[in-house]
């Protein structure tokens, strides 16, 4: 049994809705809601999901970008949200985070260099020299070369961009790394490089992912377990295969019958969701998928469904499955 | 027929071996503005006649001669004529550029650097930090700048340096929520979040991510608002509340011969021009350099 390096316990993160003359908080959106699971050493976990569900928010939770409303965060056996600014900001070297947008995520007024050494500074790592040796050696390992050093982001292509983003992250050799949609502005020609120099330098660092995606066929290809989600909640967490192959969630049925199969004989039964996902500030009562489940029970508007195991590791939410 | 230019990941900057830094970069797109490069030339030809001043004229700014009043322009040995004291214009105005040019500048100076960085704590904290902050700009933009100005100058005294400490003063709040506005955008973008992953501390992020990332629009504003600084400073001096006599301040100068614009029109015409030239040149080039600087800087 491999080791948790990250367990999160019902997160949850409540943006307040201000309203009327005395701005007063008038409800929530609830855009995490108490989500659970384990990042195990040296492994990629995909968290998936239609735009809003919360995946994001999730990720930036995690690294306390956004702070959680509730909840833990227990890195390398530390509750990451207990820690005080400094404390964090120093915990920071071993968490970090790729951005989706290759040409938001750089700041345009920095060379690469700069960009790349201004976390070593940051962090006191080597001096000058040992500095500028590592910059070059980061670039070399994203497969960029050292004549593009004095170059603006602007001066760069969306996938080369995106190597920078990456190499800046793997500037403080951390331990996790929370991917968020990183190939998703990208071209997929170019998707492909970006994932497979992930791969590598998963394999050589020994990173640990959290790989935030809507695409199913990249998270197929990346992760080793997914999670789904939808509104806020983890709805269903299996390895990948079993997810895959067996998908036990309505929702997850769902999503999966969506993914194009590159073959025009295929024929597959396509499951079409009725109705839009159920505002996040309003969520319906009980199971929050109950408004468009083919499967809905009378119990599933009353009772929320508990994330349980039904074997193999194969977490799943919902009153179908007890 | 038109040329399809198709270029790969690898080879998009291929064509530009030496990439010029985005400084060089501006002044190449500056240079072609032509109203721009205009007004630069006032501006320069202004500081060149004011830093030279002692060399361009040969009678002093304040030396009446009261048997040469009121000669008119192209006079002997006072091209622009003289005013109601037999002072020579020409010195006067040429002194009078130095005094524009100085209070205009260090005014903007003035406001640019508090505006600025109470623009980037505004924006950047937030919560009561911001709203403190902002109300009080709030109440200054609720008065006309310069009915503000006048107020400033009665409680600090009627002088030059209170006009230019007032117009400084006055000019806060537009810079200051210029920068706020700019901060807030920016504290969302992804390279910010990226240094607060990084493990950056917040006078960091503020001095190397924000700061450099916010002054496009402030140079704008500053430049255009040197413009308006200038004509504060001659509405104060008209008003008798900034330079006072014999400093040959344009709108002192402006008042003073007012009363003889029929008798001799050319001391109230070549002090207003004066303001003009300057302003319009102020004008034309930070409007350029808006040109040039926004939206973005690559082309």
């Amino acid at each position: 049994m491999t080791e948790a390096i990250l367990k999160v316990e019902k997160l949850k993160k409540y943006y307040p809705i201000y309203g009327g003359v005395l701005h007063k908080t008038i409800g929530y959106v609830k855009a995490v809601d108490g989500v659970s699971f384990e990042v195990n050493q040296g492994e990629t976990l995909a968290l998936v999901g239609e735009s809003g569900c919360g995946k994001s928010t999730t990720g930036r939770s995690i690294l306390r970008l956004i702070e959680p409303t509730e909840g833990r965060i227990i890195f390398e056996g530390e509750d990451l949200v207990s820690l005080n600014d400094e404390q964090m900001r120093k915990r920071r070297r071993d968490l970090q985070i790729i951005f989706q947008d290759p040409f938001a995520s750089l700041n345009p007024r920095h060379t690469v260099q700069r960009i790349l050494e201004e976390p070593l500074i940051v962090h006191g790592i080597g001096d000058k020299n040992e500095r500028k040796r590592k910059v070059v050696e980061l670039l070399e390992t994203v497969g960029l070369n050292k004549e593009q050093i004095k170059r603006y982001p602007h001066q760069f292509s969306g996938g080369q961009r995106q190597r920078i983003g990456i190499a800046r992250a793997l500037s403080v050799n951390p331990k996790l790394i929370v991917a968020d949609e990183p190939v998703s502005a990208l071209d997929v020609s170019i998707q492909s490089q970006v994932l497979n120099l992930m791969e590598d330098l998963q394999e050589k660092f020994g990173l640990t992912y959290i790989f935030i995606s809507h695409d199913l066929s990249v998270v197929r290809h990346i992760a080793s377990r997914v999670g789904v989600m939808y509104l806020g909640s983890l709805v269903e967490l299996a390895d990948k295969t079993e997810l895959y192959d067996q998908p036990l969630h309505p929702y997850t049925q769902a999503l999966l019958s969506a993914v194009p199969v590159p073959d025009p004989d295929f024929k597959r039964e396509r499951i079409i969701l009725s109705g839009d996902v159920p505002s996040p500030s309003n969520p319906p009562a009980g199971c929050k998928f109950h408004t468009r489940c083919r499967y809905k029970m009378d119990v599933c508007t009353k009772e929320v469904p508990d994330l349980v195991d039904v074997g193999n590791g194969h977490y799943i939410a919902c009153h179908l499955h007890r | 027929m038109s040329q399809l230019e198709i270029s790969n990941d690898n080879q998009v900057y291929v064509n530009t071996p030496n990439d010029p830094s985005p400084l060089l970069e501006v002044w190449r797109r500056l240079k072609k503005h032509k109203l721009a490069m205009l007004g630069g030339a006032i501006i320069i030809s202004f500081i060149i006649i004011a830093l030279f001043a002692p060399l361009l004229t040969s009678y002093p700014y304040d030396g009446a001669v009261l048997e040469d009043r009121f000669l008119p322009p192209l006079s002997e040995g006072h091209i622009f004529g003289t005013d109601d004291l037999g002072r020579d214009l020409f010195s006067r105005i040429v002194y009078g550029a130095q005094i524009s040019l100085r209070v205009g500048f260090l005014a903007v100076v003035g406001s640019v650097i508090i505006g600025t960085i109470l623009g980037l704590l505004a924006g950047y904290y937030g919560k009561w930090i911001d709203m403190l902050i902002s109300r009080i700009f709030d109440i200054m933009l609720a008065f006309p700048s310069i009915l503000l100005a006048i107020a400033i100058v009665t409680i600090l005294g009627r002088s030059l340096t209170n006009a230019l400490l007032a117009i400084a003063i006055v000019n806060i709040p537009t810079y200051g929520r210029l920068v706020r506005s700019k901060v807030l955008s920016l504290k969302e973008e992804e390279f910010v979040m990226a240094a607060k992953a990084l493990g950056m501390k917040n006078r960091r992020i503020i001095l190397h991510h924000l700061l450099p990332n916010s002054l496009t629009p402030v140079i704008v504003q500053g430049t255009l608002g040197i413009a308006t600084a200038i004509i504060e400073t001659a509405a104060l001096g008209f008003l008798g509340l900034g330079a006072q006599p014999p400093t040959p301040e344009w709108g002192t100068m402006l008042a003073d011969s007012k009363d003889y614009i029929q008798l001799a029109p050319w001391t109230v015409v070549l002090p207003g021009i004066s303001i003009m030239l300057v302003v319009l040149g102020f004008n034309l080039f930070g409007d350029g350099l808006r040109d040039v600087l926004d939206p973005k800087m690559k082309q």
